[in-house]
């Protein structure tokens, strides 16, 4: 079964980095539903306009939850500019491929990191990432 | 690593047996039951043995006995077969919403060419009531098709109770029952059951794939599947397959021989594994009947978490599981014979399936028992819906 994942995604699945919560993050962010049948939750530490800290918990598949460690990973130590520039296809890139059919993980490990910055930057400037607003992820 | 298998219902090691008597029907005895030399008449034979051995485990005469490529090609068959047959009669045909996709398919697909199809609901451990089939006859029904077992939650439907129904509605309404699940696993017989149509497939009873059958009682009006050959009695032309029917033969004849000591076997595995897991995974529930189930079915759901990250960790441990998530379908959307049950998305989402076999021993169970609460509580711990109680 686990042919169709890359030996990153199983990697990722097997020992997920950063799961977690942490306490009065600077920003969260919540995506997906149950009906589609995952649900990523974000948090992030920002000190200094850089990602100090990041964890996730996510309801869902194999490839969820190996999108959101990767999504996390890839954040960490980044500027706010520089996690925004995040999109579900260098997530994708970063974990050696996934089957067409997942893709939509990637996806929503993109919305889940943009909403905790936009969270952050709401509460920061009082205004979240101009143009900007998450997607239905309704199926 | 030792790798269990726990998915008898998606498919079956093929019995030795099996193997061993399809052989010679490759190489040696390779003939066309169509020719009238030797070769051609030791083929047919082996083809009249193999109608009569699946005939003998439903107690049907092997007339009756129609070879198709499996159950989904008997489904299509079957409901095609009689619908376009008797549709001076009427287009009103009843089925149930946890049907096989090949028969709620092939109902979609009778829509689009001028029938009226109707869905019964399930009740909340998956059972079709009687009465409401009694309630939906029209005067322009002319076919029921409702599945024996159902393939993911194991209820056992009362097949014979809706046949008695259909029998006092004082008109002919064909019956159909897809017996996938059922035949070589529990009793099954034509007569008692009270059906017209039966579909079965030889690789879920250790028999080998691509080759099922449609039983048809004598005297159904229904139109050929196949056109272009005299081969099953012109309902379904194509040479046979030949070393598949020997294989289905022999397979019968050992499910029939078998059949009270494999029930044996599976019923306390089914019972323990049911009855452990509960215990130690806190907020699981079962998925459908809790007595009228197949012998060898475990569903559960496990709240909070997803089916395909258990079967991957599953997997890791190298134990063969099945899910009704969507994250397995190739689609976004759950099992539709879980939501018919009333199940909510995420619990739908978060269902696994151990089907167990003849091969299944106990410590296989007790595996399962070691270590799936630790793979449900990993999982849990990454959730966002999991709430650690106090």
């Amino acid at each position: 079964m686990s042919d169709a994942y890359s030996d990153k995604v199983m990697d990722h699945f097997k020992n997920p980095r950063n799961v977690g919560v942490i306490e009065n993050a600077d920003g969260y962010g919540k995506v997906g539903n149950p009906t589609c049948g995952d649900i990523m939750e974000m948090y992030i530490k920002v000190e200094d306009n850089k990602i100090a800290d990041a964890k996730f918990r996510t309801f869902g598949c194999g490839a969820a939850i190996a999108t959101s460690s990767m999504a996390t990973e890839l954040i960490k130590g980044k500027s706010i500019e520089d996690a925004l520039t995040l999109t579900n296809k260098s997530v994708v890139e970063a974990l050696s491929g996934l089957p067409p059919i997942k893709v939509h993980c990637s996806v929503l490990a993109e919305d889940a990191i943009k909403s905790a910055i936009d969270d952050y930057l709401k509460k920061r400037d009082g205004k979240g990432i101009e143009g900007w607003s998450p997607r239905n992820h309704e199926h | 690593m030792k790798r269990i298998y726990l998915d008898y219902a998606a498919t079956t090691p093929t019995h030795p047996d099996v193997v061993e008597a399809m052989l010679p029907y490759f190489s040696e005895k390779y003939g066309n039951p169509s020719s009238i030399h030797s070769f051609g008449q030791e083929a047919k034979t082996a083809v009249s043995q193999g109608r009569e051995q699946v005939a003998n485990l439903i107690g049907a005469q092997p007339e009756e006995i129609f070879f198709t490529s499996g159950g989904s090609e008997s489904d299509n068959f079957a409901l095609q077969g009689v619908a376009f047959a008797n549709q001076k009669q009427g287009n009103h045909i009843i089925t149930s919403a946890i049907e096989h996709h090949a028969v709620l398919e092939t109902c979609h697909w009778l829509e689009k060419h001028g029938f009226t199809i109707t869905y019964l609901p399930v009740d909340k451990n998956g059972l079709v009531k009687p009465e409401d089939i009694k309630k939906a006859l029209t005067d322009k029904t002319i076919l029921v098709s409702i599945m024996h077992a159902n393939n993911e939650i194991g209820t056992i439907q009362p097949i014979a109770e809706i046949a008695e129904v259909l029998k006092s509605s004082g008109r002919k309404i064909y019956f159909h029952t897809d017996a996938v699940q059922t035949t070589g696993a529990i009793s099954v017989n034509v007569d008692n059951l009270g059906v017209d149509l039966l579909s079965m497939s030889a690789h879920k009873l250790y028999g080998p794939k691509g080759v099922g059958a449609l039983y048809i009682r004598k005297g159904t009006r229904i139109e050929a599947f196949l056109k272009g050959g005299g081969q099953e009695r012109r309902r379904r032309a194509s040479t046979e397959n030949v070393p598949g029917i020997v294989g289905f033969g022999k397979a019968a004849e050992l499910a029939k021989k078998e059949l009270e000591e494999r029930v044996k076997h599976l019923t306390p595995l089914r019972d323990k594994l049911i009855k452990e897991l509960q215990e130690k995974i806190p907020e699981t529930i079962l998925n459908g009947h809790p007595t009228e189930r197949l012998p060898n079915n475990v569903n559960i759901s496990v709240k909070y978490i997803e089916g395909e990250s258990m079967l991957l960790n599953l997997d890791m441990e190298g134990i063969a599981a099945s899910t009704g998530s969507a994250c397995t379908s190739g689609t976004l959307d759950p099992s539709h014979v879980l939501l018919s049950i009333g199940l909510p998305h995420e619990l739908a989402h978060g269902s696994v399936r151990f089907t167990l076999g003849r091969l299944t021993t106990e410590e296989d169970v007790e595996k399962v028992i070691e270590v799936f609460p630790g793979i449900v509580e990993k999982l849990r711990a990454m959730s966002p819906l999991y709430k650690k109680e106090g």
